[in-house]
């Protein structure tokens, strides 16, 4: 869309690698607007995304329903390749769109839920009440999230599932470095 | 102060979950963006990248076929009769630092950790469209400069050989405009 015609590329050569500068582009959909100029887009896609937010609960339950959905596969078939990706695949995008659904504490327990996934040596000696817990937590928030005094007990249960994960993880890899390191790393998600 | 023209851009998204593309879409278009197409997995992804050309590529990690990771990388093939240049957004839930690095070695040009929000999106795009960075081709690795910093106080082994000018920055556009202000 923005190739009217082919650019140069410059090739440096050295030893063992080559440096290419290609002109840039994207260039020409850069322009210069006056310091005063009121436009501002990232407040009207924030106006935007608030127009959707009406959905939000709704899409939320989906995603609810389909980790509960995986989770009673596990109960069924037990952790084989398929059950086990389809758990972290819920779970994972529950962590990731949770709070901009407005859901932080329900993000904040998938978390905790993927981080036992991932790291757990054998998911098969997990405590099973250990993803049960999270599972419901998770759908107990996101039934309960109009109710105004579950918020704080909404948080104070994620912290707590948290806490419990968090200590049986690093018990359980107390001999794995590689993975007490990632589990211990700070997260780099936004808020955090 | 610059605005980007989004509605000369033409963007791919890649997300298998639906509600995430319905959210990305938003923001693009309320950005301004016109032309925004999506696919739900990898491969998908990679066909619609040879067939429609787009500018900027912004990419799930976690998806089914092959990754946002596998995108990446196939898209970076520098022999390739497409476009291995176009800047690639990974937008994931994933949130651990080694992540940036795995991603960073795949070729991906920025990494936005979800939560999504249109601050974070814009800026990704801002910093591809106005600071491009160089392309790097090793035996192992093709993709943008992954030192995005000259550390002049740097002590330890070197994994680049060749002199001193071992690193060309493009010019940023920004840093030109506010010379020349």
């Amino acid at each position: 869309m923005t190739k009217d015609k082919p650019a140069t590329v410059q090739v440096k050569t050295f030893a063992d690698h080559k440096v290419i500068t290609q002109p840039n582009p994207l260039r020409k959909v850069l322009r210069r607007v006056a310091d005063k100029d009121l436009d501002d887009p990232i407040a009207r896609a924030e106006k935007a995304l608030a127009g959707l937010s009406g959905e939000f609960k709704n899409w939320m339950s989906v995603e609810a329903d389909r980790l509960a959905a995986a989770h009673a596969a596990i109960l069924k078939n037990g952790f084989t390749d398929s059950t086990r990706e389809e758990l972290f695949r819920a779970a994972h995008d529950i962590k990731g769109d949770a709070a901009t659904f407005g859901f932080p504490s329900a993000a904040a327990a998938a978390e905790s839920l993927c981080r036992i996934i991932e790291h757990a040596p054998n998911l098969d000696e997990v405590p099973s009440d250990l993803i049960a817990h999270h599972i419901n937590a998770i759908q107990a928030i996101v039934r309960e999230r109009t109710r105004l005094d579950t918020v704080s007990t909404a948080n104070e249960l994620s912290r707590q599932l948290r806490g419990v994960a968090d200590e049986f993880l690093m018990h359980a890899n107390r001999d794995r470095p590689e993975h007490l390191e990632a589990i211990l790393a700070p997260s780099i998600a936004p808020g955090d | 102060m610059f605005r980007i023209d989004f509605n000369k851009l033409r963007f791919l998204v890649c997300d298998d979950n639906p509600h995430m593309r319905r959210i990305l879409r938003t923001l693009l278009h309320s950005f301004g963006a016109r032309e925004v197409y999506e696919s739900e997995d990898g491969a998908t992804a990679l066909e619609m990248y040879s067939h429609y050309v787009p500018d900027i590529v912004i990419t799930d990690w976690s998806m089914p076929i092959f990754d946002g990771l596998e995108l990446a990388q196939m898209i970076r093939q520098p022999e390739s009769k497409g476009n291995p240049y176009a800047p690639i957004i990974m937008l994931t839930g994933h949130s651990e630092k080694r992540r940036v690095t795995v991603a960073r070695d795949a070729g991906v040009t920025e990494f936005l950790a979800k939560p999504i929000s249109a601050k974070g999106l814009y800026q990704r795009i801002l910093n591809v469209v106005a600071n491009p960075r160089p392309f790097i081709k090793t035996k192992t690795y093709f993709g943008p400069d992954r030192r995005r910093n000259t550390a002049n106080a740097y002590i330890g082994p070197e994994r680049r050989l060749g002199g001193e000018a071992e690193v060309l920055p493009q010019p940023s556009l920004l840093d030109k405009a506010r010379t020349t202000v």
